[in-house]
């Protein structure tokens, strides 16, 4: 395949993802279901896997397919189940007023869109951008391994931080 | 492809999420949003890590999702705590240090 069809299936399959990314973002702020706003979540996250993916970067791909639709949605679910939202249509999903929602929403929105688009007009990803699980682990291993145990450790405290929040007395 | 085209997406969709915890009442789905906004980050830092040809973004990015993966164990924890003592999860609910 030549580089410059690469590049139109590229651009094809961001602009697919992209728009079916910003759908399932504004149906997961605005639905009155909560089941069925874990199910946009799923969507929105799969799109960001799929984002990686093109932009070559594979374990970091797989890592979010793993952990995020594979974990993180399942405990969503579990929250919504054990606190017995009322699921289907109700009122008490949302403020009665969202003005100010929406109008710091489109602030943050003008002011990013405004800085990336002045600071990075031009400026190209290459065609070949892959990078391989074992560079990740290399890099982890080497120059991160600090980071990398202080995050193992901040995990292990998070798990036994949540088992004492929550367990009954 | 344009690195504009990743970072754009990835401010509507921090902007989405900024809206989203700002508009919801139910915890839950304001735990739903602030997933949003870290998997925006996350979009930068890979789009950034593949700009300047590094690895770096993406041990950046695995990093963003451990620390999301314990915060989200965390937070609907504190909220299965709050069920239990008010019987709703309503942000409205929660206001004791409301002078």
């Amino acid at each position: 395949m030549s580089v410059f069809s690469l590049l139109v299936a590229q651009n094809v399959v961001f602009w697919v993802i992209a728009a079916l990314m910003v759908f399932a973002a504004l149906r997961l702020v605005t639905t009155r279901n909560v089941v069925h706003a874990a199910l946009y979540l799923v969507g929105v996250l799969g799109g960001v896997a799929a984002l990686f993916l093109l932009m070559g970067a594979e374990f970091v791909g797989i890592t979010q397919i793993l952990i995020y639709i594979g974990a993180v949605i399942i405990l969503f679910l579990f929250g919504i189940m054990l606190t017995r939202t009322r699921i289907g249509d109700e009122e008490k999903t949302d403020h009665r007023n969202r003005l100010g929602a929406i109008l710091a929403g489109l602030a943050v929105a003008g002011v990013t869109i405004y800085t990336v688009i002045a600071g990075f007009g031009d400026a190209e990803l290459g065609a070949d951008t892959r990078t391989t699980t074992a560079e990740v682990s290399d890099s982890i291993f080497s120059q991160y391994i600090i980071p990398f145990e202080a995050v193992s450790v901040l995990l292990l405290a998070a798990l036994i931080g949540a088992i004492v929040v929550a367990r009954r007395e | 492809m344009w690195l504009n085209q990743f970072l754009v997406l990835s401010a509507v969709l921090f902007s989405i999420g900024v809206y989203g915890v700002l508009a919801r009442r139910n915890g839950v789905l304001v735990l739903m949003s602030i997933e949003l906004i870290l998997n925006a980050v996350n979009i930068n830092l890979v789009a950034f890590g593949s700009y300047v040809q590094t690895v770096v973004g993406e041990v950046f990015a695995l990093f963003v999702i451990t620390v999301a993966a314990a915060e989200v164990g965390v937070g609907l924890a504190i909220l299965l705590l709050l069920y239990r003592n008010r019987r709703s999860v309503d942000i409205h609910d929660v206001d004791m240090m409301k002078g």
